[in-house]
């Protein structure tokens, strides 16, 4: 049982943290446009406009409603089909999970804008504050601090869920794997059992990381 | 969209819905008791079992289920353990689940102020009886709308199992597009049939949910504080 070899075999190693990058590039990219129209939304969605407020639910809930998986598969092999745009997989995925990044973090910022209690606003007008301050020295800094940890657990959520893509064909950390194994099926015959445990751990160390940066955050901020 | 096609494709996807079902019961079932047995031994702090459920509940939660499908089905074998491709979906949404599941019921026990089990033994109720009548009750009403929330995030995780070879809705949609190259039809069947399965429960568990808080503001109103109404009005911020 000494096929653990295998991983640091020629370029095998570098080859999965390739893999790995491959869907995290993803998700980093997707998380950075979830947040860029994720945070508008969710303050549109914390207005005291009803069909701001309507409009963002029914987008959150018809995101919600199916399995990424289903949106991802739509959007891969519909989109095309209609558009006669050909989307790659990667950036099919992209658009997918940016769809997806920004309602789950609209929701995250109106959860966080409307949890500032109305005494908060009253008194800070009460002080003379005018609304603009009121936003930018009241409810922005507190909202910030309920956010934050919300918001690196979302990037975890991400991670975890862009590994999805390789359903939709995207060379990435899996699939390379596969790649690994089938080369070394003779010499290496056990390989599948150290690639797969390699990438699950890959997969935590990072996860792991950030879900504990998040936990410092809130401890911090709480 | 050609309605002949969609009739004809319909029984596939009423096998195949059936499969995604029973594999999500199982697996949410299993996680369920997974999750029990964890909040349990890490809120009475067992020694050791206590952590290895921290160790179980962190692997799992931080991992994607794609992941530890992959590892099950094809990296167990080579240690001469075969499961079969619908255990390894049970037992790979188990294995996510019950962490999640874990974490709902132990913030729920975390939520019960220990000035209830004071106050319950002060009153003379022996420990068992305490967390059977005090604790137990109040716990689970704080748990419930996390519960349901995995329950209806577990049922969309099932969509991977086709890279076990099940043929779940995503394996019949995906198939019958590489065959036939009907598209438009089999990705309205795969959305339907989803929608079918999760839109009542989504809409149920929502609807459970404003009960719970609606109960909870109208027994703060009302002002003294039973046991019931606090559980309830907690349930609301959790």
């Amino acid at each position: 049982m000494h096929d653990w070899e295998v991983l640091f075999q020629g370029v095998n190693f570098e080859r999965l943290l390739g893999g790995l990058w491959t869907s995290f590039s993803i998700a980093l990219v997707a998380v950075l446009f979830s947040l860029v129209v994720g945070v508008p939304l969710g303050i549109a969605a914390a207005s005291r406009n009803r069909w701001l407020r309507g409009g963002f639910q029914v987008y959150l809930q018809a995101i919600r409603v199916l399995p990424p998986l289903v949106l991802l598969f739509v959007f891969y092999f519909y989109l095309s089909l209609v558009t006669k745009v050909n989307l790659s997989a990667y950036a099919s995925a992209i658009t997918v999970f940016t769809l997806w990044g920004a309602a789950e973090m609209g929701d995250l910022v109106r959860g966080a804008v409307t949890s500032i209690p109305k005494h908060q606003y009253e008194s800070a007008a009460a002080l003379g504050l005018n609304p603009v301050q009121v936003q930018l020295r009241i409810v922005v800094p507190q909202s910030v601090r309920r956010l934050l940890p919300q918001a690196v657990n979302l990037v975890t959520r991400m991670i975890k869920t862009t590994s999805l893509v390789v359903l939709i064909g995207v060379v990435e950390v899996l699939k390379v794997g596969q790649q690994i194994i089938d080369v070394n099926r003779f010499e290496y015959p056990s390989a599948a059992l150290w690639v797969y445990a390699a990438v699950f751990f890959m997969y935590f160390a990072v996860c792991y990381s950030i879900s504990k940066a998040a936990a410092v955050l809130e401890r911090r901020l709480a | 969209m050609d309605l002949s096609t969609l009739t004809e494709y319909l029984p596939l996807y009423a096998q195949a819905a059936w499969l995604t079902l029973w594999v999500g019961v199982a697996g949410i079932a299993l996680s369920f008791v997974i999750g029990v047995l964890c909040a349990a031994v890490r809120h009475f702090r067992i020694p050791v079992l206590r952590n290895v459920a921290g160790v179980y509940v962190e692997l799992s939660r931080n991992t994607p289920l794609v992941v530890q499908l992959f590892f099950l089905y094809f990296g167990l074998p080579k240690l001469g353990i075969l499961i079969s491709s619908e255990q390894c979906a049970v037992i790979g949404l188990a294995f996510l689940g019950g962490s999640y599941m874990a974490e709902a019921l132990r913030s729920g026990l975390e939520a019960v102020e220990s000035i209830q089990t004071q106050s319950a033994l002060a009153l003379g109720l022996n420990p068992v009886q305490t967390l059977r009548h005090v604790v137990l009750p109040q716990a689970v009403a704080i748990s419930v709308p996390a519960l349901a929330a995995n329950v209806v995030f577990l049922l969309k995780e099932t969509s991977v199992v086709s890279i076990v070879a099940l043929p779940d809705l995503v394996y019949v949609a995906k198939d019958l597009i590489g065959n036939d190259y009907n598209t438009v039809e089999a990705l309205a069947l795969l959305v339907g049939f989803y929608l079918v399965l999760l839109l009542p429960l989504s809409l149920l568990f929502a609807w459970l949910e404003r009960r719970l808080r609606a109960d909870g503001r109208r027994a703060k109103s009302r002002a003294p504080k039973t046991l019931g109404s606090w559980a309830v009005k907690e349930a609301a911020h959790a």
